[in-house]
C-alpha cells in the first residue's frame, strides 16, 4: 500500500521554549500533547497511538499515566535523534494507516539546556564502536564532528564561512517575525556572525543551533476523519527514511560533502509523485549552518556545490526568496527541540498560520539531519 | 596537540575482541588495518564484515601510516573536560595512501599551516597503560 495523502496531521501543540523551563521534561510533555489534541478539537482519552525518540526521557508508561490515557494500543521508539525527526511521524502514520491505532501522537520533550546537553561524550567513560576511534582524538563534539563536513564543502566548493553567515542572519531575521522563537528582539548582522567566537573552527557560535527547553507534540489521523476535525488538514504526501554502508562513526564516509540524505530524497519524492521544483517552503536540519546548504543540495533544490551562492543571494529568505527556509527561525533561532518544530511550522506554513506566511503555500518539505541517518516528509495542504 | 603523555583526559578507547588486534599493532608500532580476504578493501574502523563485498572476516595488515590531510577542525571551544587545558587543538582526518580515513590530530604543525592534502605520516604516542593512539605528523615529501 502507499501512505500517500492517507493519513494527516490535525494538531500541533508546544510549551513554551526557554534555556530553563523549571519544569521536567514530562511536565512538558503533557503539555505539549494536551495542546495538540485540542488543537485538534480531540480529547486526550482519544490518543491510542504514541511514537517518540529513543533520545527522549520521557516514557510512554508514565504518559498513559499522568495524561490518564485509557488504551495506548500502538507505540514505539525512533532512535537517532534529530535525524529520526521525520521518522517519528513516519512510525505514527503507518500506525494509523493501517489501522493498529485511530488518533496518533508524536512529541519531543526536552530540557536540552537545563538538563542534559546533547552531543557530549562523558567524563570517566570509555568511548565504544566507532567513537573508540574518534573521542581519543579530540572529537566529543557534533560541531567538532560536522565541522569536518563544513571544512570539506569549502575545500570542495569554494563555500565560504560568509556563506554560512547569510545562513545564519536569515534564519535569525525570520525569527523576528516569530514571538515564541528564543531568539525574538536580537537579530544579528553578517559582521556579528564573523565576530562571533569559533566554537571548532569552521564552525563559528553563530553558525550552531540552540540548546533549549520545550516540548511539540503533534497529532494525526486518517485523512477522512481528518476531514470532520476542526483544522484544516495537513496531509503526508509521502515519507522516506535512509542509512547507508558509511553511517558508523559519522566522518568515516567516502565523502564529506554530501551524506545519506539523497537516499531519502530518491524515495521521499518518488512516493509523493512531486519534485523540488513542486515545493513551496523547505524546513531544513539545523544543527549548524553549513547544513542548510547540504540539506539544499541533498533535497535537490540546489545542484552540488551551488547552495552557497544560492543562500548568498537570498534564495530561502522570507518572503522574497522563491525557497524560503525555516520561516520560523529554526534550530538555529526558534528553539532547538530535535527538528519536530521544523514539523509544526510546516504544518502552520499549510493552515496559513506561519508568522513568516509564505503565500499560498500549498506543498512543503521536511528534511531531518543528513548524516548517519537521514529522514524526510512531504506535506500538502 | 602535543604529546599527552600520562595526563591524557580525554576519553580511551574500550578495547575489546573486536577491536584489539588494532590496537596491539599500535603498542607495536604499527597500523594494523582489516583487508577483506575477498575483495582486498581496507576499513576502519574495525568491522566483523566488509562494507564492500559483505564478506565475513578479513586479516589484520599492517599499513604505510602515509596519507594526507582530507579535512580538518580546530577545537577552540573545550567540549570535554580532558580538553580543557588543549584548546586550541586540531582534529584531522587522514587519507591512507590505502583508502582508509582515520581522525587523528597532527603533531608539530601550528593549527595555520593545516591544510587540505597535505602528506603526512603516522607517529605512535602511548597515553595509558594499555592505549597507544596514532598520530601523525608532516611526511615532508
Amino acid at each position: 500500500m502507499n501512505l500517500k495523502d492517507e493519513v494527516a496531521i490535525v494538531g500541533i501543540g508546544q510549551t513554551e521554549f526557554s534555556r530553563g523551563s523549571g519544569r521536567t521534561e514530562l511536565d512538558l510533555a503533557c503539555e505539549a500533547i494536551s495542546a495538540a489534541i485540542e488543537d485538534a478539537g480531540l480529547d486526550v482519552g482519544e490518543i491510542d497511538g504514541l511514537t517518540k525518540y529513543e533520545m527522549d526521557g520521557t516514557l510512554e508508561i508514565s504518559l498513559v499515566s499522568a495524561l490518564g490515557i485509557p488504551n495506548l494500543r500502538y507505540f514505539g521508539q525512533v532512535g537517532y535523534g534529530g535525524s529520526g525527526q521525520s521518522s517519528v511521524v513516519q512510525m505514527a502514520a503507518m500506525g494509523v494507516a493501517t489501522g493498529q491505532c485511530d488518533v496518533a501522537v508524536c512529541y519531543r520533550a526536552m530540557n536540552g539546556r537545563s538538563g542534559l546537553r546533547l552531543g557530549l561524550s562523558r567524563a570517566g567513560e570509555r568511548a565504544v564502536g566507532a567513537f573508540a576511534y574518534t573521542d581519543p582524538f579530540g572529537m566529543v563534539s557534533m560541531a567538532q564532528r560536522l565541522g569536518m563536513f563544513a571544512r570539506r564543502h569549502m575545500i570542495e566548493y569554494g563555500s565560504t564561512e560568509e556563506q554560512f553567515g547569510h545562513a545564519a542572519v536569515t534564519l535569525r531575521d525570520h525569527a523576528q517575525h516569530n514571538p515564541k522563537a528564543i531568539m525574538y528582539g536580537r537579530p544579528i548582522t553578517l559582521e556579528d556572525h564573523q565576530e562571533s567566537r569559533m566554537i571548532a573552527d569552521p564552525l563559528r557560535l553563530l553558525d550552531c543551533c540552540l540548546e533549549s527547553d520545550g516540548a511539540v507534540a503533534l497529532v494525526l489521523t486518517r485523512a477522512d476523519r481528518a476531514k470532520t476535525l476542526r483544522r484544516k488538514p495537513v496531509y503526508i504526501m509521502s515519507t522516506a527514511q535512509a542509512t547507508g554502508p558509511h553511517a558508523d562513526g559519522i566522518v568515516f564516509r567516502p565523502s564529506l560533502a554530501v551524506a545519506e540524505s539523497p537516499l531519502a530524497a530518491r524515495d521521499l519524492y518518488a512516493r509523493a509523485g512531486v519534485g523540488p521544483g513542486d515545493v513551496d517552503v523547505a524546513m531544513l536540519y539545523d544543527h549548524f549552518t553549513p547544513f542548510i546548504l547540504i540539506g539544499l543540495e541533498s533535497f535537490g533544490f540546489c545542484g552540488p556545490g551551488e547552495a552557497g551562492p544560492f543562500v548568498e543571494e537570498g534564495n530561502i529568505r522570507w518572503p522574497h526568496g522563491p525557497l524560503p527556509v525555516n520561516t520560523h527561525g529554526g534550530s538555529h533561532s526558534e528553539a532547538y527541540v530535535h527538528g519536530l518544530t521544523h514539523v509544526a511550522e510546516a504544518v502552520r506554513q499549510l493552515r496559513g498560520t506561519s508568522t513568516a506566511q509564505v503565500d499560498d503555500a500549498e506543498i512543503a518539505l521536511v528534511g531531518s539531519s543528513v548524516n548517519q541517518v537521514s529522514s524526510a516528509l512531504i506535506l500538502r495542504r | 596537540m602535543t604529546t599527552l603523555g600520562k595526563e591524557f583526559g580525554l576519553p580511551l578507547p574500550l578495547i575489546d575482541v573486536g577491536n584489539q588486534s588494532f590496537w596491539q599493532g599500535t603498542a607495536a608500532g604499527e597500523l594494523r588495518l582489516q583487508a577483506c580476504e575477498q575483495c582486498g578493501e581496507f576499513r576502519y574502523p574495525p568491522a566483523p564484515a566488509c562494507w564492500n563485498c559483505h564478506a565475513m572476516g578479513g586479516t589484520w595488515t599492517a599499513v604505510s601510516g602515509k596519507g594526507f590531510v582530507y579535512s580538518w577542525v580546530i577545537a577552540h571551544h573545550a567540549a570535554h573536560p580532558g580538553a580543557a587545558d588543549l584548546v586550541p587543538y586540531n582534529i584531522v582526518i587522514v587519507e591512507l595512501e590505502e583508502g582508509p580515513r582515520l581522525v587523528s590530530n597532527l603533531v608539530d604543525c601550528p593549527n595555520e599551516e593545516i591544510e587540505a592534502g597535505l602528506p603526512v605520516e603516522a607517529l605512535f604516542e602511548e597515553v595509558s597503560d594499555d592505549v597507544t593512539l596514532p598520530r601523525f605528523r608532516r611526511s615532508g615529501r
